[in-house]
């Protein structure tokens, strides 16, 4: 462990921090619920499916339970002040997860399926993977503020990981949506789901710099203040190129969730309200405008207002250039066939939504499976998460940090938001998946490093302010206590 | 930077909030309505998830299940002798839905039905996997094999219908040519096949047809039991030898056209009797005209004319115009003209004859039992549906009948020993009369002791016979002899 004084950075105000427990002894405590819960669950759906406990569970817990450890050790040695809660909910996710996933790769339904592969043990690897990443993250970032130097790099790592799906013979379409690329060896990956945290810095390192003038340089009207034209440049540059991402990789998601995050970042920077209000306006106009002339966003509303129709129009295999899917349907009835508390891993039959029943659906497993109580438990722990990211933005001193946090967490948020929400007929369905929980490299190792991230953030918020340096008026000023 | 950062907190508070609402919105309120919608497999798959209960004859199951090989769908329907008892049946097909008994008692065979909730919250709680009740039918096994044997030995399409007049129990329930419910019980491309080739369009046998309840043929000659009850019950005639006023020819009332017999036979003013035992169209015409149409409306449907019966299965009503001139009445009365009946309508004809004219309302699921314990969930007790003749005149009628197969047209009926009494019909149909006629039987059997235990309609319509050769009593009446024998010998 790190003593405070060999900080290795300067903190200026926020005294608050001052002798703040390090909370890595309660993290340790939380991480055994985290991987015994999974455990537990991996053993249930055992039993439930083939009545009797899975042979692999020894190991299965010990793979997740060193995985855990190593992660735990990574934050009490590089970064011990770092908020506890974050490592054990995400864990727990995953965990959990990689049981759903587990349970979904026993069902004779979707073994029967052409290109079945088992999903779990590369899940596992991944997980592995993406373990490795947030270690690596918190051992190479010893302060989150190197990435500002990176403002303009990740600004064009951003846009080429953003273009990579669209590159003819690299991208891929599946199911409609083109946010796919295909590496030999590595199968597919989504670089969206890296460009999230990339795009992050960008925002962070930019808004820093042009937040002053930004918010100040604002005519008064109706109440609130209106940007100068020009100043609207790079709000306008961000909805264009999210418009760009809907019409070329028509993904409804990926692109919201780009302008999401920049609006909230930009809102934070500026404290400006009237960006939130252009922010909708424009995502409504760019939303509203896209869908009037491509057929595959049109096609997700029109499966989104009536599911059932498109149920029918799949069963009865009707080709009329649009894909109809049961997906959305089948997972309704799965959430509502699994009622208050559900039917109990393994005995549910979510599998009937077959295609990505494990990764951008696999929220209807839990749905069915562990029925509204368990579903409610999760999207609690996701919210915790969201909010555990927001606290750390409050609680850094520095404006790049706390962007940097919100960002993050804002597109954590709105990714859970608009994945959950579309699985559940809320908004129209679109092809991102549940962080930690669904089935993807992609997204488990992008998701580890963005806690990593998170981590690294909160560590150097809560880090104790190194003593305070000598007060050449502290003779003369007397500190009364009260003792 | 707080202050916003503070907005954006509670700004994805609220999305984690209103994914929460709708979830609960999702798998609260809707939860009961996603949960049972048909389309919804998980309701085929629950409903095949265990072992369904059987329907029983004579303490027999004619029904059973078996665990499926692929598919989620575990076990599916067999049936044991599935083509003889199919218009008992009906069928469960895991593609095809289900009819018939296997439909209305769904909910006691799946073991979902309500009452059988204490149940099946005490094997929940115990663990056991839940289990199908039982349906137990009056059928009786000797009957309906002599019924299906007898059509099927015949080779044209027909049906055949056994009643006990005394409670109203069916005994025999046959209808040729039939199917295998269990050919395509399961969901497989096999069982789409057989599906596909039973159905009409495929196959103009129309096999999945149950002629016994839901085919309505013209009665023919049988009606004429009806026309006589009429006559007896309105006081026209008080005996069965009083001399009838017919002459001979007769011109049908309001007509030119005279009413035809078959062949020469003695119809001048002949007693009821001889009629009947001559099936005399003149006489029966006559009386039919004379009495009215809304006399004879009046009898026919005390006879359950007019009416859907659910036994618990619904059959076709039978048909009786109400809006007949005279001579349409005679033919009518005759069983030609709109008159339609179906062989279970013909069989509660005779059983109402009789059992001294009380009709029994005929039924055929004596109780529902639920799994294991066999307790009752619902019996079955036989009920008086109407009295279309007084016990007198029921006794009047059943001498003459009795003649019939004594020394008329019903004498391959005749069993050694046993008292039987019927009437045969050969009903004429399609354009100018021009297809091949119905061969009908109806009859009752009585025992020494005065009991009747069984009364039957049969029918058979035969496209490869020799028009000639197609009468009730000679085709018809063999088989309804070998159903009748086969319950009494049951009954020893």
């Amino acid at each position: 462990m790190s003593s405070p004084t060999n900080s290795p950075t300067q903190h200026t105000s926020t005294i608050g921090a001052i002798g703040a427990p390090s909370r890595r002894n309660t993290e340790l405590a939380l991480l055994v619920f985290a991987v015994v819960i999974p455990v537990f669950a991996y053993a249930n759906v055992g039993l439930a499916i083939n009545d009797q406990v899975p042979a692999g569970l020894l190991s299965y817990g010990l793979g997740l339970g060193l995985l855990a450890g190593v992660a735990h050790l990574g934050v009490r040695k590089f970064a011990p002040y770092a908020d506890p809660l974050l490592l054990p909910l995400a864990t727990l996710l995953n965990g959990l997860g990689l049981v759903c996933i587990w349970r979904l790769d026993q069902s004779k339904l979707l073994q029967s399926l052409p290109n079945f592969a088992p999903a779990a043990p590369r899940q596992l690897l991944y997980t592995a993977l993406g373990i490795a990443m947030f270690v690596v993250v918190l051992i190479f970032l010893k302060d989150h503020r190197v990435l500002q130097r990176y403002t303009y790099i990740s600004m064009f790592g951003a846009l080429v990981l953003l273009i990579l799906p669209l590159i003819p013979g690299l991208g891929a379409n599946i199911y409609g949506a083109k946010i796919w690329i295909n590496v030999p060896g590595l199968g597919s990956l989504q670089p969206g789901e890296f460009a999230k945290i990339v795009l992050a810095v960008f925002f962070a390192g930019y808004l820093m710099v042009k937040r002053d003038a930004l918010a100040l340089a604002s005519r008064r009207f109706m109440g609130i203040y209106l940007p100068r034209g020009r100043d609207l440049g790079p709000i306008v540059v961000v909805w264009a190129i999210s418009i760009l991402i809907l019409v070329f990789e028509t993904d409804l998601g990926t692109s919201l969730l780009f302008f999401g995050m920049f609006v909230i970042m930009l809102y934070v920077a500026t404290e400006r309200t009237s960006w939130i209000v252009f922010g909708l306006l424009m995502s409504a106009a760019g939303a509203v405008g896209v869908a009037s002339f491509e057929p595959h966003i049109q096609s997700r509303v029109q499966a989104w207002l009536n599911p059932l129709n498109e149920f029918k129009l799949s069963q009865a295999g009707v080709k009329d250039g649009v894909l109809h899917s049961e997906q959305l349907q089948q997972a309704l009835w799965a959430f509502g066939s699994g009622g208050t508390l559900g039917t109990g891993w393994g005995q549910g039959h979510s599998d009937l939504i077959k295609f990505a029943a494990n990764s951008d659906f696999i929220l209807a497993t839990f749905g069915e499976e562990l029925g509204l109580a368990g579903l409610m438990a999760i999207l609690l722990i996701y919210g915790l998460i969201v909010e555990r990211g927001v606290r750390t933005a409050l609680a850094a001193r520095d404006p790049f940090g706390k962007l940097l946090a919100v960002g993050l967490s804002g597109a954590f948020a709105l990714q859970v938001f608009v994945v959950a929400g579309g699985v559940m007929g809320l908004i129209p369905l679109t092809g991102m998946t549940m962080p930690f929980m669904a089935y993807g490299g992609s997204s488990v190792l992008a998701n580890w490093a963005l806690i990593g991230i998170l981590i690294r953030i909160s560590d150097t918020a809560r880090r104790p302010a190194p003593a305070p340096a000598a007060n050449p008026d502290a003779e003369m000023t007397q500190v009364v206590r009260p003792s | 930077m707080n202050k916003p950062l503070r907005r954006i907190a509670v700004f994805c508070g609220l999305l984690v909030l209103a994914l929460m609402i709708r979830d609960n919105w999702l798998q609260y309120v809707k939860a009961d309505a996603l949960r049972t919608d048909t389309l919804n497999r998980r309701v085929a798959i629950e409903r095949y998830s265990h072992p369904r209960g059987d329907i029983i004859v004579d303490g027999n199951p004619i029904t059973g299940s078996v665990e499926s090989k692929s598919g989620d769908f575990r076990y599916k329907r067999t049936y044991k002798n599935g083509p003889m008892w199919a218009p008992v049946t009906g069928f469960s097909s895991q593609a095809f839905d289900a009819t018939q008994l296997e439909k209305i008692d769904d909910g006691i065979l799946t073991g979902n039905d309500d009452r059988l909730f204490f149940r099946n919250t005490l094997d929940m709680l115990t663990g056991k996997p839940q289990q199908g009740g039982n349906v137990v039918t009056t059928l009786n096994a000797a009957a309906q094999k002599a019924a299906y044997d007898g059509l099927r030995a015949q080779g044209g399409k027909g049906a055949a219908v056994a009643l006990d007049p005394a409670t109203g129990k069916i005994l025999a329930l046959a209808s040729y040519p039939s199917y295998d419910p269990s050919s395509f019980s399961g969901n497989t491309n096999d069982d789409a096949a057989a599906w596909k080739k039973l159905l009409k369009a495929n196959n103009p046998a129309d096999p999945t047809l149950n002629r016994a309840l839901r085919e309505t043929y013209p009665p023919g000659s049988t009606f004429k039991v009806v026309t006589a009850a009429a006559a007896l019950e309105n006081g026209k005639y008080t005996s069965a030898d009083q001399k009838t006023d017919s002459p001979l020819p007769w011109v049908m009332t309001g007509t030119q056209t005279e009413l035809k017999n078959e062949g020469n036979i003695p119809c001048k003013n002949a007693t009821m009797r001889v009629a009947l035992q001559f099936s005399c169209n003149t006489v029966f015409g006559k009386i039919g005209a004379d009495l009215g149409n809304d006399k004879m409306l009046a009898e026919a449907k005390k006879f359950g004319f007019d009416e859907q019966q659910f036994v618990p299965v619904r059959s076709n009503a039978s048909v009786f115009s109400d809006d007949m001139n005279p001579s349409q009445t005679a033919l009518s009365s005759i069983g030609q003209f709109n008159t339609a009946a179906t062989p279970l309508q013909m069989a509660m004809v005779a059983s109402a004859v009789a059992n001294d004219g009380k009709l029994m309302k005929p039924y055929m699921v004596d109780e529902l039992q639920s799994p294991n314990l066999a307790d009752s969930v619902e019996k079955t007790e036989p009920e008086e549906m109407s009295r279309p003749l007084s016990a007198a005149n029921a006794q009047i009628l059943q001498s003459m009948m009795e003649t019939v197969v004594k020394d008329g047209t019903g004498k391959n009926a005749q069993i050694p020993g046993v008292t039987v009494g019927g009437k045969t019909g050969t009903a004429q149909h399609g354009v100018a009369n021009s297809a091949n006629p119905y061969a009908w039987f109806v009859s009752y059997a009585k025992l020494p002791d005065g009991s009747s235990p069984v009364a039957v309609a049969v029918v058979v319509e035969d496209e490869n016979a020799n028009r000639d050769d197609i009468s009730g009593g000679g085709l018809a009446a063999p088989i309804a002899k070998n159903v009748m024998k086969a319950v009494i010998d049951s009954r020893k």
